[in-house]
């Protein structure tokens, strides 16, 4: 089951809904384009116009501040205009069908849908039902696929540890419930990891876990075992009041990263976190903000990749690698100063404020 | 009005019938498979050559929808596609909109079904108090009313002791008790079966158990309580395995499988089809084996539409969230001969797990072609290619993953009670 609907007739990328499908060719360069992406920051002038005149709708149907400012500053740093809406408090809860969002705001003349939603599928229906010069992102559905998540996390590897080919990677913690490690898995088996081993209790893991490709254990000691990148996962806390796990502390003890623990991976092993943390009970902080972890960087790179896959998206991104060191455009300066307003006309811009 | 079928093949599993031959029917009843009665006249004659003559279908489970979910079907609409579909008789799920758990809504159901001009709709009530689980429907008043068996649909009887006592109820009124094992809690609102598809996509999944573990105790509270069951709609290996040996220890139970289950499995799911999402889910490969072994060795006896017409609506959305079921009444021929065109059971076995099986799980002196009998008729053409489209579809749900689809074998004539209801 090939997912043909994120490619265009050429084979490009049109929408990014998960990482099933994509080949490594694909995956490898988002992460060649992300890199053109990634000194941009630094500048002074952050900014590109590659989606100018471009609207963009952060459609959120679940709560979420990270991943939607990550987003929206790698929207606004393409030049895009940029609308978030926090449907989880709005329009759905008024009894509108999600359909019905979709419609709305295609006939406002947007260009890409970021979507975060709490069921499995929702991203994969949207790019079915919207109109085809839409391109959607799937900013992460139910728990199915995390897909962005996903590739800043293989670009935050790929700049310590260039070769998936000898890297073992342990994902720890919520992997039945989590989009991450599903998109996760699918990456890094697409990109050739070595081994992908996968440490929970019984409870959080799919059925047939093993047909994701990976190893599993149940012993987070055992598990930790040669591994060169430890992916914790996030704990929910309404995960702790089922009957999912006894209790907080004793998932800490057989399941939290701490120093000692981290000391059974390889000495110069990485660790990462999609956040947000919950210190204490899947990490400990001294690990968190320990010499390995890697996890703010984690959040820059989100910038670029993101910036990356939404130019990819938009056709519009340019050839790897020949984009570094290119920051300002004569004229640019305008298309800045208009987005940081929030409010502007341009001539023939449909007018989405 | 006297209707004389001829040069058809007539297949009558109940009567051990295959042959070239001649259907006499007068006033609206079987006259004679055999020899042409003295002095008959027929008012119609339909040449049947080189086509199939055997008892009008009977389905175990099917949903028409109307009264307070009309925008999804109507009677109107789906004894039209029943008819389409060679059905002739069919069993109403009690969970209509308002549930069949009063005499009040049986004689709407009754009131419906003549204004659609199709009379065999038989009701099953619902078992318990607005299928709610927990108080006993009025059985009796409901038997009196006309339904034909008792079963809580797709809702869960909230414990054991509830279901005991429905149980002992129903069998102090000869009740039979047509049930869809699954616990619920063990289903947690999953959607897809607990497998390889499901854990790829991230879908809430229900696992095996949720309907063995159903099935086990149901099988003990009917050797306990005496009350006859009927399982609907199995889905799994185990499931087939547990009501054989139920069947070989000595219990009077039977079972069907719908006919989609009889074909796809969670591999033939499109990513997020909602056309997929149905209850049970569809499950594995070696559960699908199963289901036709079971078929053919008479472990399952019968094979049922679980018609569930939709409007667009319900399967439009992200595929949690869309409403389970497929339309399906259409399916049912097309699909048992692709069973047999596969060997996995013969042509008679399949027209009597559609026809003699369910009147005998239902104990209706029907599903044959016997003289006296009601003259419900099929016949059909094996060979007739035809496309699942709009122009041919009949029933208003148009949610079946089968759209678009080329199937073998279509109904030609339908008679009810001596009626043509049906004419391609």
């Amino acid at each position: 089951m090939t997912d043909n609907l994120q490619l265009n007739t050429e084979g490009k990328l049109k929408h990014f809904l998960t990482i099933e499908g994509l080949s490594k060719s694909l995956l490898t360069e988002i992460l060649d384009t992300a890199e053109s992406f990634a000194g941009m920051s630094e500048h002074q002038v952050k900014k590109v116009p590659l989606l100018r005149g471009k609207t963009i709708v952060n459609l959120f149907f679940e709560n979420s501040t990270r991943t939607r400012t990550t987003f929206e500053l790698a929207a606004t740093r393409l030049s895009a205009d940029v609308i978030n809406m926090n449907i989880a408090t709005s329009a759905t809860s008024k009894g509108e069908s999600l359909l019905d969002t979709i419609r709305n705001l295609e006939a406002m003349f947007v260009d890409m849908f970021v979507v975060r939603h709490a069921l499995s599928g929702a991203a994969h229906f949207i790019a079915q039902q919207t109109a085809s010069h839409i391109s959607v992102i799937n900013a992460g559905d139910g728990q199915h696929a995390h897909p962005t998540q996903a590739m800043l996390d293989m670009f935050t590897i790929r700049q310590l540890k260039p070769d998936f080919s000898s890297l073992r990677v342990a994902i720890i913690g919520d992997i039945l419930h989590s989009r991450v490690a599903r998109s996760e898995i699918q990456a890094l088996n697409t990109l050739g990891a070595a081994e992908v081993r996968v440490i929970a209790p019984k409870t959080l893991l799919p059925a047939h876990v093993e047909s994701l490709g990976v190893n599993v254990s149940h012993n987070l000691t055992e598990g930790l075992k040669d591994i060169d990148v430890v992916m914790m996962l996030r704990l929910q806390k309404e995960r702790m009041s089922s009957a999912l796990l006894p209790s907080e502390s004793e998932y800490f003890k057989c399941f939290g990263l701490t120093e000692e623990k981290l000391k059974i991976a390889k000495p110069d092993a990485i660790v990462m976190h999609p956040g947000p943390i919950n210190r204490g009970v899947e990490i400990d902080s001294k690990v968190a903000d320990g010499p390995q972890s890697v996890i703010l960087k984690q959040v820059s790179n989100g910038i670029a990749v993101r910036m990356a896959i939404m130019a990819m998206a938009m056709q519009t991104a340019p050839a790897p690698g020949r984009f570094s060191g290119i920051h300002t455009i004569p004229g640019d300066r305008h298309a800045d100063s208009l987005s940081a307003s929030g409010i502007h006309t341009i001539p023939g811009d449909k007018g989405v404020a | 009005m006297k209707i004389h079928i001829n040069h058809g093949r007539i297949i009558d599993p109940a009567n051990d019938i295959d042959r070239i031959g001649s259907v006499y029917i007068k006033g609206g009843k079987i006259v004679s498979v055999t020899d042409e009665p003295a002095g008959f006249k027929p008012d119609t004659v339909i040449n049947a050559e080189n086509q199939i003559v055997c008892p009008g279908f009977i389905d175990l489970s099917t949903r028409l929808r109307d009264m307070g979910h009309s925008r999804k079907a109507t009677f109107k609409s789906e004894v039209r596609a029943a008819a389409a579909a060679g059905v002739t008789t069919l069993c109403l799920q009690p969970d209509t909109v308002p549930v069949i758990d009063t005499t009040a809504v049986v004689e709407l159901i009754k009131e419906l079904a003549e204004k659609a001009d199709y009379p065999q709709i038989y009701v099953i009530g619902a078992l318990t108090q607005k299928l709610e689980g927990t108080e006993l429907s009025s059985m009796l008043s409901l038997k009196q009313a006309g339904c034909i068996a008792v079963g809580n649909a797709n809702r869960p009887v909230k414990n054991l002791l509830i279901l005991r006592r429905a149980m002992e109820y129903a069998a102090s009124h000869d009740l039979l008790l047509m049930f869809r094992p699954n616990d619920f809690w063990l289903g947690n609102n999953g959607c897809a079966h607990e497998g390889v598809v499901a854990t790829r996509y991230g879908l809430p999944s229900i696992p095996e158990a949720a309907e063995t573990i159903a099935l086990a105790q149901c099988l003990e509270l009917a050797e306990l309580t005496g009350c006859r069951v009927h399982f609907g709609q199995l889905s799994c290996k185990r499931s087939v395995i547990k009501i054989h040996q139920a069947k070989k220890y000595g219990l009077k139970v039977s079972a069907d499988v719908s006919i989609h289950q009889l074909h796809l499995t969670e591999n033939d799911m499109k990513p997020f089809d909602s056309a997929y999402h149905v209850l049970p889910p569809l499950r594995t490969e070696e559960d699908r084996q199963y289901l036709r072994r079971g078929l053919a060795v008479g472990t399952i006896n019968s094979i049922c539409s679980d018609h569930q017409p939709h409007d667009l609506d319900a399967k439009l959305g992200a595929f949690p969230e869309t409403e389970p079921g497929m339309s399906s009444l259409e399916n049912l021929l097309p699909l048992m001969l692709k069973l047999v065109t596969r060997h996995a059971i013969t042509l008679k076995q399949g027209i009597a797990c559609l026809s003699a099986n369910p009147a005998r799980v239902l104990r209706l002196n029907s599903g044959a072609l016997t003289p006296g009998f009601s003259a419900d008729v099929c016949i059909f053409d094996p060979e007739l290619d035809w496309q699942i489209n709009s122009e041919n579809w009949k029933s208003q749900g148009v949610n079946t993953p089968f759209w678009g689809q080329t199937l073998k074998g279509r109904v030609t004539h339908t008679l009810q009670a001596g009626k043509i209801i049906h004419r391609l």
